[in-house]
């Protein structure tokens, strides 16, 4: 088990309609490290991404059984409003999607409406986080100008700092390079690796040589099921289950 | 207030919002029947409906609206003859045929002559058409069913140019190449594969401009004659429904039977234009499911 | 196979000349009214009120009259629609409700103009008392532009990406702020146009405000919602057909017909201009 757990999955199944997308899926996810869940097309690893911001909600006809645990509680539990838990738990999406708005809007977005005033205390934390987010000394001259003109690695980076800018425990990444060109998903995966010292990052990507790359942890699914989840270095040269083995090495998937 | 009961109240308040429009409905429906039904109890439903003498003003008074709804189906008729071609037609030419500068101002030229009012096209036909007609041809007068047809179908053509013209956007790439691969020309893929593949959205459009047509109230006013009465030739004036109640109700007393009468003809007039209107989605909805392979 | 070209060339000239038809009929149209109302048409027609039956004067109060309903029209018509829009768009969530709902708009669009002048009379006037008026007018104008705007409203909504959406609920934002700050933004350009051609619509129909609003002749101008007004449509109605002098103010007709054309083209116009300004520089 694990020093530190900041989020745990107990026993989850979720259902879209009739049809169950995850079995019994049980792991936690240490503080400041990188797991990274991988498997083929629709094996659920972005569901089980979803569940823990509670994205799923936005879906008519889903349900979800048992427990994923937050700051001691179940953020499934009927109390629980969902803003509040994406406020600590963010998210960058797999298509870069800022806002038509400018630079500095984008990242001041979020914090203005948790309660951000003051112009000094803005410039301050859209500094920071484009700074965070590697960007800064590409747009801090043009904040004003529109998002929509960067290009689309800049995008994804911008969506990360907007990210960030709520300051969140968590970030979850789904599938965040698999649209850009290879210079952008390599500074990415250098920026995740600075991230994680004051981050917790769960990363969905299809690509296993990345999560060889940058995670600390791996969690390989297959049809809705966790089948294996070990330090990355181990479940890379050394898997547990044969079906683990044959994805990494190709035969399916 | 906690936000979830926030976000509550404000999705029910946005439901009473959109419930309005059903509400305005019912209301229009209950209006209609409340201040119309009371002349069923001076005439049955039938003598109404298809009594041929509209004399509401005699001594004793006749309600018999079937030559209002006559003349309502005829100049629709004559309107649709002349509008369903053009209509059709131009929105070919808008999708198909014309060059790319010329579909840039003709689209914009349809849309404006959907935009004009219709008072200003029946004084057009009054002060114009009529004059014109009764030289030309020898008439008592120029304001008849023909003069009205004209200008109705005027008012109808944008309608069913529009319509038709999304219809045929919509038809997918895919049958346009594959009928180009197999040696067709241009007038036979168009002729033979796109309009048949776009026909549930032209008949939605040349229904749509037909209810257009039937409900228009100024246009037949100002140009169809208000004879009340049958017609013989194309050249008779005719005084269709929507005509009848906006001459009569300025001068029908208050709640007097005729008053009833016009609103009666009103509740005729809507069922109308409704069962036009649920015919057309009807249409539109049940080719659509059926897609391509009926082609 | 020179048949087959022989067809093709015979059609495509019958569809040039559907297309020919209609320009020159409708561009022999707007000249012939610009050139018989453009000798009405001086500053005296435009701001001075009718005088000797109509036959000199200006058409002021109708201007006036027209203005007022419309903008009275546009303000009950907009904030109901748009908040219509909202809840089919981003609330509803499919069922019996969102159906009746559409079935609702739907009908609505399609009630005759001259139904719609029954329904002011009935409710408007007679049943809330408010009596011929502004005020009555207004609102049975108001109804019968809002399917037009809704329309044009939820598709405005509906163009609004999603990804924008989970953007910004994946910051933590609520529903309600989402719309409110991202979605209706976005939506704007499309919902302005939309309403402006509720406007135009509003500004040229008659039969509604027959019965409800319009009068031949007022004294003096309005000087609350409760008064009646002249009107620009109904003005040219009574005026062609009903007025003491028909042959001595047809240049008047045509001046005042050229004045609500021009009112309405312009304010088309002015739609479409926006649409095709927004289409080019959505950036998205």
């Amino acid at each position: 088990m694990k020093s530190d757990n900041v989020i745990e999955t107990k026993n989850v199944n979720f259902y879209y309609g009739d049809f169950k997308a995850l079995t019994d899926v049980t792991m936690d996810f240490e503080r400041n490290r990188v797991t990274a869940l991988i498997g083929p097309s629709g094996c659920g690893k972005s569901t089980l991404l979803r569940l823990l911001n509670r994205m799923n909600d936005l879906i008519a006809g889903t349900r979800v059984e048992g427990k994923i645990v937050f700051e001691g509680i179940n953020i499934y539990d009927p109390e629980i409003d969902p803003v509040d838990i994406r406020r600590k738990i963010g998210m960058v999406f797999q298509k870069p999607n800022p806002f038509p708005k400018s630079i500095f809007n984008n990242i001041i977005y979020g914090p203005r409406l948790s309660g951000i005033r003051g112009k000094a205390e803005m410039e301050t934390l859209v500094e920071q986080s484009l700074r965070q987010a590697s960007l800064w000394d590409e747009v801090k001259d043009i904040l004003g100008q529109s998002a929509m003109m960067l290009s689309g690695g800049q995008q994804q980076r911008l969506c990360i700092a907007r990210a960030l800018a709520m300051k969140p425990e968590i970030l979850l990444m789904d599938e965040p390079t698999s649209a850009l060109d290879p210079i952008s998903t390599a500074k990415i995966e250098e920026l995740i690796e600075e991230l994680k010292k004051e981050y917790t990052i769960i990363i969905v990507t299809h690509n296993m040589q990345q999560a060889a790359r940058i995670s600390d942890y791996t969690g390989f699914f297959y049809l809705g099921k966790l089948i294996e989840y070990s330090p990355t270095e181990k479940l890379f040269t050394t898997p547990a289950v044969k079906q683990t083995e044959d994805y990494i090495t190709g035969r399916f998937g | 207030m906690s936000r979830k009961v926030k976000e509550i109240i404000i999705k029910n308040v946005f439901l009473l919002f959109a419930l309005v429009s059903v509400v305005i409905l019912a209301l229009i429906i209950i209006f209609l029947f409340v201040e119309g039904v009371p002349i069923f109890g001076v005439v049955s439903v039938t003598d109404f409906l298809f009594g041929m003498e509209w004399y509401p003003t005699y001594d004793p008074p006749e309600f018999g609206i079937w030559p209002l709804i006559v003349g309502s189906f005829v100049v629709t008729l004559f309107a649709s003859l002349l509008a369903v071609p053009l209509g059709v037609l131009s929105a070919i030419y808008i999708a198909e045929i014309a060059p790319p500068l010329i579909k840039e101002i003709f689209k914009p030229v349809v849309e404006l002559l959907a935009g004009l009012p219709s008072v200003v096209l029946g004084f057009f036909g009054m002060a114009v058409l009529a004059p014109w007609m009764q030289e030309t041809f020898d008439l008592p007068t120029g304001l008849n069913i023909v003069n009205a047809s004209l200008v109705l179908a005027l008012m109808a053509v944008p309608t069913i140019s529009s319509i038709s013209e999304d219809a045929l956007y919509s038809v997918p790439q895919e049958f346009k190449e594959a009928s180009y691969a197999l040696g067709a020309t241009r007038f036979e893929t168009i002729a033979r594969v796109i309009v048949p593949a776009a026909l549930s959205g032209i008949s939605t459009a040349v229904i749509l401009g037909m209810a257009r047509a039937i409900g228009e109230t100024m246009v037949v006013l100002m140009v169809a004659g208000g004879a009340a009465a049958i017609p013989e030739s194309i050249f008779d004036s005719v005084r269709p429904m929507p005509a009848s109640i906006a001459a009569e109700m300025g001068e029908a007393p208050f709640r007097s039977d005729h008053y009833h009468a016009l609103f009666a003809t009103g509740v005729v007039l809507f069922f109308l234009t409704l069962g036009f209107n649920l015919i057309a989605d009807y249409v539109s909805h049940r080719f659509k499911e059926v897609g391509s392979a009926t082609l | 196979m020179k048949w087959r070209y022989l067809k093709q060339q015979l059609f495509f000239l019958t569809v040039r000349l559907s297309a020919l038809v209609i320009a020159v009929a409708i561009g022999g149209f707007l000249v012939y009214i610009f050139v018989n109302g453009i000798g009405a048409i001086n500053w005296e027609f435009l701001t001075q009120p009718p005088r000797d039956s109509m036959t000199k004067g200006g058409i002021m109060p109708a201007i006036l009259g027209t203005f007022y309903l419309t903008a009275g029209a546009i303000i009950i018509a907009l904030p109901l629609g748009v908040a219509s829009a909202i809840y089919l768009s981003e609330y509803a969530k499919g069922g019996t409700v969102i159906r009746i709902i559409r079935v609702g708009v739907n009908c609505l669009a399609g009630v005759p103009s001259i139904v719609f002048g029954l329904f002011g009379l009935g409710l408007f006037v007679v049943f809330l008392k408010f009596g011929s008026s502004i005020l009555s007018g207004a609102l049975t104008l108001a109804f019968l532009i809002l399917p037009t705007i809704i329309g044009a409203a939820e598709e405005a909504l509906k163009a609004v990406p999603q990804t924008f959406r989970e953007a910004s609920l994946g910051l933590g934002v609520s529903k309600w702020q989402t719309i409110l700050r991202i979605v209706l933004p976005s939506a704007l350009p499309g919902i302005l146009t939309g309403s402006i051609l509720g406007i135009g619509r509003a500004a040229g129909e008659t039969a509604p405000i027959m019965f409800t609003a319009a009068a031949f002749f007022t004294a003096k101008l309005p000087q609350s919602i409760f008064d009646e007004v002249m009107a620009l449509p109904y003005h040219v109605y009574v005026l062609a057909t009903a007025g003491t002098h028909i042959e001595e103010t047809r240049p008047l007709q045509y001046g005042t017909v050229l004045v609500l054309v021009a009112l309405v083209l312009g304010i088309d116009l002015i739609a479409i201009v926006i649409r095709s300004y927004m289409r080019k520089n959505k950036g998205w």
